[in-house]
């Protein structure tokens, strides 16, 4: 396929999904209020449920999916591996004991912004462990060493999630199992903007790093050979990639295969080109959350299902499909 | 010829070089000083292990030289950025190994991301650049096909193209021709002298001390990170220089249709 018609595609499929998941929902609104409603026509409730409620969840699902979309890819080429994803360094872990710790400790008392606060705290601290590892055992950054003490760092972590769960009740253990399911809750536009402001720029700079990025999935040395500075592209590239994580990690919780499966989706149709695949992440990666936001929202209505398991039931049926089809064609 | 405002010297030479590799007892260059002239084909020669990569690699500035300096061009490595230096040499490595799925026509492009902006598009000089590199290591008809699923001797070909594509002054190439059938194989060399011809420097690391013979204008034999000749073939390709670095009797003779010394080992 064309990256043209397929960047039209997405962006047609990231504005339905919108539409879709501002329009369904338990308050039942038809098409038509949901538009008068948007634009301030209608009752006062409906407003808000599609102001306050319906809209920012769309907007972070977007600015979340996105991110991890794009976050997948990058962590992809500077590891090499197809099979990394954005919480491979042990951020998730590092944002889970965070967040389990404000549930655990009762600290969710302080407000609501304790815990997305805490959350980022948590991804930072791990980011900041991982590299001082993988920096200090070496001159440069290993990508042998960093893997390792992502493990590392994400048993420790996990281990302190573990302790931490096994002394509390178990109406705690269960909304600290449900956050680590992920979640886009109800987000306030404070929210929102505040993860568009680190999503909009991250996503720009990794986009501008696509050709060095091409060249590191070459190999370090062959990348230096054609003008890449590989050590500080490395660097910059894995700051900006965590930064972004670790944000929407914060927002929304640890939200599988997202980061996984739209970079590989995306590498099946149109090849490993990062000038094209990363803004095109970016777009499947937001239609993709917001899609399974809907069917979060929808499927088990009034139950609102953790969005963590939707990606993954949407998730990997398509990608067995895809990569089945991919490798039927190369035969 | 050049584009960075090199050619105020020889295109590399060492002082001195001593390069160590962390955790080593040996250093695996040890106060190395050659030089390597402007628009020759320059072999590199030695036994496995003797330094000949590292010696590359310390010339390329991406191994960390403990004592010693290296200039290319006249001018010392570490006032070179790695876009001029991508610039100015071309480089066909050992070993490289795919992570992802390319297609040909994109492995050979990425030769000219030196010449290009962070999103600048292809202009018509790249293309063109793309287009002879291709047509020259006889590789337009892989142009539509993916690099992994290439035979071994293909794949050298799109590298060597890549390189050519950066349109470098200079070219350095670690065992280029090791997995090339015959055709192939002359169809490298003769490119890489042609390329001399028009002024392009080659250093061609390389093994095979009977290719070296007959294509290098100058060559360096190295033992155990050490000078141990320097010089035409003629003069580096001696009987007893050999048994010693090789620690195998050999017999140098001219051979008759090349006119170079043809090495073989006895038995």
């Amino acid at each position: 396929m064309k990256a043209a018609t397929l960047t039209l595609v997405l962006v047609l499929a990231v504005g339905a999904a919108i539409v879709l998941d501002v329009t369904l929902g338990s308050a039942d609104l038809g098409l038509g209020e949901v538009w008068s409603a948007l634009w301030g026509g209608g009752d006062l409730r409906s407003q808000q449920v599609v102001q306050s409620l319906r809209l920012p969840r769309a907007m972070l699902a977007v600015l979340v999916g996105g991110g991890l979309g794009v976050a997948g890819a990058v962590f992809q080429a500077l590891l090499r591996n197809p099979l990394a994803e954005p919480y491979i360094l042990g951020i998730s872990s590092g944002a889970a004991t965070g967040a389990v710790g404000v549930l655990v400790f009762g600290l969710v008392a302080a407000g609501s912004w304790a815990l997305p606060l805490a959350a980022f705290a948590g991804a930072l601290l791990a980011i900041f462990l991982v590299f001082g590892v993988a920096v200090a055992s070496d001159q440069h950054l290993d990508v042998r060493v960093l893997l390792l003490a992502g493990v590392v760092v994400g048993a420790f972590f996990s281990a302190a999630i573990a302790f931490m769960l096994s002394i509390s009740s178990a109406a705690t253990v269960r909304s600290a199992v449900l956050w680590m399911m992920g979640s886009l809750g109800n987000p306030s536009w404070g929210t929102v903007a505040i993860i568009a402001a680190y999503t909009v720029p991250s996503v720009l700079a990794l986009i501008a790093l696509a050709r060095p990025l091409n060249l590191l999935a070459l190999g370090e040395e062959t990348a230096t050979y054609l003008g890449t500075d590989s050590e500080r592209v490395k660097r910059v590239a894995y700051g900006v990639a965590s930064l972004l994580t670790a944000a929407g990690v914060a927002a929304a919780g640890v939200i599988g295969f997202v980061g996984l499966v739209v970079p590989h989706t995306l590498r099946l149709i149109i090849g490993s080109d990062y000038r094209l695949l990363l803004p095109l992440s970016f777009l499947g990666g937001a239609a993709f959350l917001t899609v399974a936001d809907v069917v979060a929202t929808t499927a088990f209505a009034p139950v609102r299902l953790p969005i963590g398991v939707v990606t993954a039931f949407l998730g990997v049926p398509v990608f067995l499909v895809l990569l089945r089809r991919s490798l039927g064609g190369s035969r | 010829m050049s584009e960075t405002g090199a050619g105020a010297g020889p295109a590399f030479s060492t002082r001195e070089v001593v390069v160590r590799y962390p955790g080593a007892a040996v250093n695996a260059l040890d106060r190395v000083t050659m030089e390597v002239p402007e628009g020759l084909l320059y072999a590199v020669l030695g036994p496995n292990g003797s330094g000949k990569s590292t010696l590359m690699r310390a010339l390329l500035g991406v191994t960390p030289v403990r004592s010693g300096s290296v200039s290319i061009a006249g001018r010392a490595l570490p006032t070179w950025t790695r876009k001029a230096l991508a610039l100015h040499i071309g480089v066909v490595a050992q070993a490289e190994v795919l992570a992802f799925p390319i297609r040909v026509r994109d492995f050979v492009a990425m030769g000219r991301y030196p010449h290009l902006g962070p999103l600048q598009p292809e202009r018509e000089q790249d293309r063109e650049a793309i287009t002879t590199a291709l047509v020259r290591c006889d590789a337009t008809h892989l142009e539509g096909r993916f690099a992994h699923t290439l035979s071994g001797g293909e794949f050298q070909r799109i590298r060597l193209a890549r390189a050519l594509a950066q349109e470098p002054d200079t070219l350095v190439l670690d065992e280029p021709t090791a997995s090339l059938d015959l055709r192939h194989e002359m169809g490298i060399l003769e490119l890489l002298r042609a390329s001399t011809r028009e002024g392009m420097t080659v250093v061609l690391v390389t093994h095979h001390l009977n290719t070296a013979a007959r294509f290098a204008d100058r060559m360096i034999l190295l033992t155990e990170g050490s000078v141990a000749a320097e010089g035409t073939p003629q003069e580096v390709l001696q009987e007893d220089t050999l048994e010693q670095v090789y620690g195998w009797p050999v017999a140098v003779r001219t051979d008759p249709i090349t006119g170079a010394p043809a090495v073989t080992p006895l038995s």
